[in-house]
């Protein structure tokens, strides 16, 4: 590695080098799953190296964003082939860390010491969603505008504050051109400013502390691999067949633009949210008007708030686990909500 | 066996860096092919190039797409530029532009529009859309609104 | 002097409150309103009928057409001869009666100087007109279609001859067999125009520019046109074709044998939406009806639904071709804008077939054909890039499965080592 002497002359490069050799690698039935984090680490590079490059070309303003995505993908030689790259990486990335937060879950790997690297988890999944909702909106095509119209007008709902953040998310009483700009500057600056630090943090956590191993096999003296460079070169085989996975979806499935939003047209049928929104859009559509007290809708907000502030604090209310038992009922918990999710998304798709 | 193993090992060397290398190429190839400025100007919604003011004579037309639908530009006798949508109001047809009479006419069913866009003659029911006209440098540029 | 003076002044204060009266109108007597609205039911709501006419919103009154004095509360004196009163005008003395007004052009200036004054010496032209001249108490009169109180203006999509209304005011009449039969008409004509393209734009599609009865008969003039006039009354709309055929051989053919210009093959009430299928020498041509087999006229027509029918399918393989090339993915936008051309031009050709001149359709569809050409290439081109992008893409993916089994080799390589 004469490359690398040359560089270890000049800087300090060893504790680096160190910690990247330090960590080791499992080696179980599950351990399929330790490649999730990985894969959405190279997603999320695909993501803003494709949109970088967007960006070259795009237009955050409802008089010319519809027409410079078609732009991008007629006239600008393998536009196409980016924004393509861009919309497919993306459901590949919510996928990956859908998986790679629920393989967390089940292997309770959240407990001590982890807990932090888990929260930051939590947060990164929250801000790709968040990605996923202002980007959706950004080609200003019919289905995005009123899937942001409703997507929207849900928030409102939210106790006290909701009417707030929906005003300050549309930039005004409706969805229009101030919403455009402020969804852009959500998308391209303010979340991958938060989500480069969360990774960092993230992955600096990781190495630190190794891999986890499930509760259940901790006793047992397993197989290791070193992390680097067997594990890495692993890691790099699995990034080849995503990259190659996301070029295929993307040649033979390029997403359709639509036609352009017109603010003053009825809601077209069929208009629905991405996929990974499906199961709560589905549950506010299933709900009855009215669950005690509440609006239905808030119920349902209440719900999913506790869920989600839940989920960010499993490490310290799972208490089950941090006593030591084999077995955390909230793991149950887990398969219920996973499935309801399942099912409420396909049933979601049916009903569309 | 010594001369296997090193023959093995370059193998695989020169089969994974070949490779990588051979992606990169692929990777950046299309990056700097889509870096290149297009030929054509980013087509807004609210204004397109619509002629070189060579290509308009004094009393002549000419059709040119504006969005997805056809425009048509004017060069009036009396020297002025006016642009207008070219989709008659009657039924979709392209209208086009009457030399002789100095009228916007819709061959389908004869509606007439004056170089105003308001109906003069026929079924259409509304008048034509009008467009601004800009001069800049040698090229006529229309926008709406 | 002084007396003189005394009496002006007597005088102002006694008129004062009549002035004032004056100066609100409405305060103004009107004993005909009063009793007439304590009888108001049995006359059929005249009072109330007038509070939408437009007589009674430009400030006229009662009197002003019935005579009479409305000042009077004495039903001698107010609907004396003598102060003036006409009453209620026998039906067939109707026009006269409108017509003191209507036909005067100094009175009606004032309301409303673009208003005709023309209506009665129309109207005694019309047939309406002479029959009634003839003493016909059948036939209409102003407030036929009109009404008599509570007339509305034209241009009130309420009133009973707004041209969308029109139709049906007419049909009244004209479509009760009984009430007709004395004249010994069709009375089928509403039916017929309902179903035509005419009336399906008018009544069901509310297209005010379609026409209604009176747009081809006149209304105050209205009678049957003439064979000769027929191409006139359609040329007010179709002018082009009726241009195209009034240059072509068929005009001169049609004024030798006495038939109407559009109507021999367009119908006159019940005007079908035009179709291909008119043209040519197939089933449904209209072309045979005087067209022998191998005359002339015979293979002209076939020519032109030939050229016609040959445009007609290569529109429609460009819009498939440009179907297909949306549908895997590709950007057609261009393309759709020049498809339109060539169905404009497609429209053309249609028209054109007015001229009854093979050549001049021709000319237009061979330019149309050109169009659609370049629709198809540029489809194409769009099909072949999508085949090389899947080309390239499978290049990739080589590459890829490539790196990944060297690295799969050199993983195993590495840790047999060890």
């Amino acid at each position: 590695m004469a490359s690398l002497d040359w560089i270890r002359k000049r800087f300090p490069i060893e504790p680096f080098e160190k910690l990247l050799r330090k960590k080791e690698v499992p080696v179980y039935r599950s351990n399929l799953f330790y490649y999730f984090g990985g894969i959405s680490l190279l997603l999320f590079g695909i993501q803003v190296f494709s949109g970088i490059l967007l960006l070259f070309y795009y237009s955050p303003h409802a008089g010319g964003a519809y027409e410079s995505v078609r732009f991008i993908m007629n006239k600008v030689q393998f536009g196409w082939l980016i924004r393509s790259v861009h919309v497919w990486s993306a459901h590949l990335l919510i996928a990956s860390i859908f998986i790679h937060l629920f393989s967390t879950f089940f292997m309770r790997a959240y407990r001590f010491p982890r807990e932090f690297t888990w929260m930051t988890g939590v947060f990164l999944l929250m801000l790709c969603l968040g990605f996923g909702f202002t980007g959706y909106l950004l080609p200003w095509n019919e289905l995005s505008f009123f899937a942001t119209k409703v997507g929207t007008e849900i928030i409102a709902g939210v106790p006290a504050i909701g009417k707030f953040i929906q005003t300050v998310l549309r930039g005004g009483e409706e969805v229009g051109d101030a919403t455009l700009g402020r969804f852009f500057a959500l998308h391209v600056a303010l979340f991958p400013m938060m989500v480069t630090g969360l990774v960092l943090i993230h992955l600096i956590f990781i190495q630190f502390q190794g891999m986890s191993t499930p509760p259940a096999l901790e006793n047992k003296t397993l197989k290791t691999l070193p992390f680097f460079p067997n594990f890495i070169l692993r890691d790099c085989i699995v990034w080849s067949l995503t990259l190659g996975l996301v070029l295929v979806l993307a040649v033979y499935c390029p997403p359709p633009l639509g036609a352009k939003a017109d603010p003053f047209a009825p809601t077209p049928q069929g208009i629905r949210p991405e996929w990974y929104f499906m199961w709560m859009f589905q549950t506010l559509k299933m709900l009855p008007g009215h669950i005690l007290a509440l609006e239905g809708e808030q119920a349902a907000l209440l719900v999913m708030g506790i869920l989600g502030a839940g989920l960010l604090f499993i490490p310290w209310l799972d208490i089950w686990t941090r006593r030591g038992k084999r077995y955390s009922p909230l793991t149950y918990l887990g398969w219920v909500i996973l499935i309801y999710m399942i099912f409420t998304t396909i049933l979601g798709y049916l009903h569309s | 066996m010594l001369n296997r193993v090193m023959g093995r090992l370059d193998f695989i060397r020169i089969l994974v860096r070949g490779c990588f290398l051979a992606i990169l190429s692929m990777t950046v190839y299309p990056i700097l092919r889509y870096l290149t400025p297009p030929k054509f100007r980013l087509p807004r919604d609210v204004s397109v190039t619509a002629a070189k003011l060579s290509e308009v004579p004094p009393n002549t037309a000419k059709i040119f797409p504006f969005g997805s639908k056809p425009a048509i530009l004017i060069h009036t006798a009396s020297d002025e530029y006016k642009a207008f949508s070219a989709v008659c109001t009657h039924l979709n047809c392209t209208v086009q532009y009457d030399q002789k009479a100095s009228v916007i006419m819709c061959a389908c069913h004869n509606g007439r529009y004056g170089l105003d866009g308001r109906v003069i003659s026929g079924p259409p029911p509304r008048p034509l859309e009008e467009y601004k006209v800009a001069l800049r440098r040698d090229e006529i540029i229309v926008s709406k609104g | 002097m002084k007396i003189t003076y005394g009496y002006f002044l007597a005088l102002f204060i006694l008129l004062a409150p009549t002035m004032v009266l004056a100066e609100n109108g409405e305060q103004k007597k009107n004993s005909c309103v009063e009793c007439h609205k304590l009888i108001d039911d049995e006359n059929g709501g005249v009072v109330g009928l007038m509070a939408h006419d437009v007589h009674a919103q430009v400030g006229l009154s009662c009197a002003d057409c019935h005579g009479g004095d409305p000042s009077s509360d004495d039903i001698e004196v107010a609907k004396s001869p003598q102060k003036g009163f006409i009453g209620a005008p026998k039906r067939n003395e109707i026009p006269q009666f409108c017509a003191r007004c209507h036909a005067d052009p100094n009175y009606m200036r004032p309301f409303n100087p673009n208003l005709p004054t023309d209506q009665f010496s129309k109207y005694q032209t019309s047939e309406h007109g002479k029959r009634n001249a003839q003493g016909d108490d059948h036939v209409a009169v102003c407030s036929s279609c009109h009404g008599a109180h509570g007339i509305r203006r034209v241009n009130d999509p309420l009133s009973p001859i707004f041209k969308r209304n029109a139709p049906l005011t007419c049909s009244k009449c004209h479509s009760d067999p009984e009430y007709m039969k004395a004249y010994g008409i069709p009375t089928d004509q509403f039916e017929k125009y309902k179903k035509g393209v005419h009336g399906i734009l008018l009544l069901e599609k509310g297209n005010l520019g379609a026409p209604a009865c009176h747009s081809c008969h006149g209304s105050h003039e209205a009678s049957r046109p003439v064979e000769t006039s027929v191409g006139n009354v359609c040329a007010q709309c179709h002018t082009l074709n009726r241009d195209l055929f009034a240059a072509s051989p068929h005009k001169k053919a049609h004024d030798q044998m006495k038939v109407p210009e559009c109507a021999v093959c367009h119908e006159n009430h019940f005007i079908q939406k035009t179709s291909d299928d008119m043209l040519g020498t197939g089933p449904g041509a209209i072309c045979l009806k005087c067209h022998k087999q191998d005359s002339n006229g015979y293979h002209s027509a076939k020519a032109m639904r030939g050229f016609i029918e040959d445009l007609k399918g290569q529109v429609s393989q460009a819009e498939t071709a440009v179907v297909q090339a949306e549908h895997i993915g590709m950007d057609m936008s261009d393309s759709r804008v020049e498809l339109d051309q060539a169905v404009t031009l497609l429209t053309k050709a249609r028209s054109y077939v007015h001229s009854f001149s093979p050549p001049k359709i021709e000319s237009i569809t061979k330019e149309g054909k050109t169009v659609a050409d370049h629709v198809k290439q540029a489809a194409k081109t769009a099909r072949a890039q999508w085949v090389t992008r899947r080309k390239g893409l499978w290049v990739a993916i080589l590459f890829l499965i490539l790196l990944a089994a060297g690295l799969f080799l050199d993983i195993r390589r590495r840790e047999k080592k060890s």
